[in-house]
């Protein structure tokens, strides 16, 4: 077997590219063909490839099958049009086929200007992170349910509904101009961001699942970054937050699959080259005029990127959470900038202002109560760990609460 | 020594069972292996894997786009083993891993030679 067919995920890698350049041919209302297109690509493939072994150059291989797919679908699509549907012609005429462009610039064109279809405001997030999975990731609707810890059928609906929401507002597949950059970059942000937190803090046990998914969300904005037009201090913000939170990915969850908690972990696990390429995002996103959530949320993550237990670490964080806080309140975020505090000033400086907040559905804000408790009074610190239990969604979170509680009642 | 022709169907028509790019991969991988367990064991003598599209001939000049516009299943592939008897081909076929794939099949048929009876 050539080395290049091992390449793994090569399937994948391929499948996105060739769906980007089909759908970019034949528009966006067509994105059914061209998933099936490349879905019998790869059939072919499995089939041929089993018996004779991988061709000496395999995406060249699947290129020209796709190719010859995509004529024969223009073939049968010609003589439709001109025997069923005479007064519809479109003028394409069977022997001047345009030409499916696979060439690597045309891929990546394709693939940037996907990405700015797919992630479009007038589907909701869940459906935009769906899609990008699907389209701009190669995954497959199984692995999307897994992630997603539901069935292919609530997965297919959703993507279904999805793209014909896209064909109603009429998405057309190009680059924004200039101009709008900006505006446009917004929603992609929001999917990349979103794509990332559902591999980072996804409810499903599939570890490696997991990782490919952040791994996906950080290649994405890998490519907005090195195209000219999408070079934008927001962007390489993100890429940076990415990064440094991707760093701990190997810390964050023990080896039987448990999570292990930010002050628990095992610093040597943490990624240096990851942390470093943050670093060099993050200072290319220090230019021009924008301060972005991306750039606070960065800030925050690279603060907890350093080792020791100094106060310049935890100031910082307060600072960019209070910054964060103002430019778009959640109360995930209070709940995260009130532990910061009381590793400034102290656990008993910052109880009264938790209490304050009185969140009672969120089981983040007993485990701060029942975090900030411990060692002041350990009978209230008790109460919140099992009012935070209680609320638990995942075994994960359960796990983790669960620990805390046993230590609690040992010390 | 005998020859078996061996037919591998997919179900192609259940659009919710296609796998994802990554587990044909996979699939791939599997295949790929079992032809290597016939070749090293000296029974394999060929095989082909087969595209898509296709057209179904009919009498009466009848001609469709196949070649699964009737059937469920579509003919994917083939190989030709060489074997002392059908207990043995069986065996290697029912190695094929298509076989874990719900609604494909395998088919194992004896060739029949004029000449070498």
């Amino acid at each position: 077997m050539s080395s290049e067919a091992q390449i793994p995920h090569l399937f994948r890698t391929e499948y996105r590219k060739i769906v980007s350049v089909l759908c970019r041919h034949f528009g966006f209302r067509e994105i059914e063909v061209a998933e099936d297109i490349a879905s019998d690509t790869f059939l072919v493939a499995m089939q041929a490839w089993g018996i004779e072994g991988p061709p000496p150059n395999p995406a060249g291989w699947l290129y020209s099958t796709a190719k010859n797919k995509a004529k024969n679908y223009l073939h049968r699509h010609s003589i439709y049009e001109e025997k069923v549907l005479p007064e519809v012609r479109t003028g394409w005429d069977g022997d001047t086929e345009l030409e499916i462009d696979l060439t690597p610039g045309n891929i990546y064109d394709s693939q940037l200007q996907m990405m700015f279809a797919v992630c479009h405001p007038s589907i909701s997030g869940e459906s935009q992170v769906g899609l990008a999975l699907r389209v701009l990731c190669g995954f497959g609707i199984q692995e999307i349910a897994d992630a997603f810890l539901t069935t292919k059928e609530v997965v297919n609906k959703r993507l279904t509904r999805a793209k014909e929401r896209l064909r109603g507002v009429d998405i057309q597949i190009e680059m924004p101009p200039a101009d709008q950059i900006d505006v446009r970059l917004e929603p992609v942000l929001t999917t990349i961001y979103l794509l990332f937190n559902e591999g980072y803090y996804s409810i499903s046990q599939d570890r490696a699942l997991r990782k490919d998914v952040c791994l996906e969300a950080m290649r994405l904005c890998t490519m907005l970054v090195e195209n000219a037009a999408t070079n934008k201090p927001q962007v390489n913000a993100l890429l940076a937050m990415m990064c440094f939170h991707a760093s701990r990915f190997d810390a964050r969850i023990d080896a039987s699959g448990d999570l292990v908690l930010y002050g628990e972990q095992d610093t040597s696990l943490w990624n240096e080259d990851l942390i470093m390429n943050g670093a060099v995002f993050l200072k290319a996103a220090a230019s021009g005029s924008i301060l972005s959530r991306y750039h606070l949320e960065a800030g925050i993550a690279y603060w907890h990127t350093q080792k020791e237990d100094i106060p310049d670490k935890w100031s910082n964080i307060v600072y960019f959470y209070d910054q964060l806080l103002k430019l778009n309140y959640t109360p995930v975020a209070a709940l995260n900038r009130l532990f910061a505090l009381s590793k400034l000033k102290g656990k008993l400086a910052v109880i009264q202002e938790a209490e304050a907040l009185a969140i009672e559905n969120n089981p983040f804000y007993f485990a701060l109560l029942g975090e900030l408790y411990t060692g002041v009074d350990q009978h209230k610190a008790l109460a919140n760990l099992d009012n935070a239990l209680q609320l638990a969604r995942t075994t994960a979170e359960q796990q983790a609460i669960g620990k805390q509680i046993s230590a609690l009642q040992k010390g | 020594m005998e020859e078996y022709l061996i037919l591998m169907r997919l179900d192609l028509l259940t659009r919710e069972a296609q796998p994802s790019p990554e587990q044909m991969q996979e699939y791939m991988k599997q295949y790929h292996s079992w032809i290597a367990g016939i070749v090293a064991e000296g029974k394999f003598a060929g095989g082909k894997g087969l595209s898509t599209e296709g057209k179904v001939l009919k009498p009466g000049n009848v001609m469709t786009d196949g070649p699964y516009a009737e059937t469920k299943e579509s003919l994917a592939g083939f190989i030709v083993i060489r074997t002392g008897n059908f207990d043995d081909a069986v065996r290697l076929a029912a190695q094929c891993p298509i076989l874990n794939g719900e609604g494909n099949s395998v088919e194992v048929r004896k060739i029949v030679s004029v000449h070498e009876q």
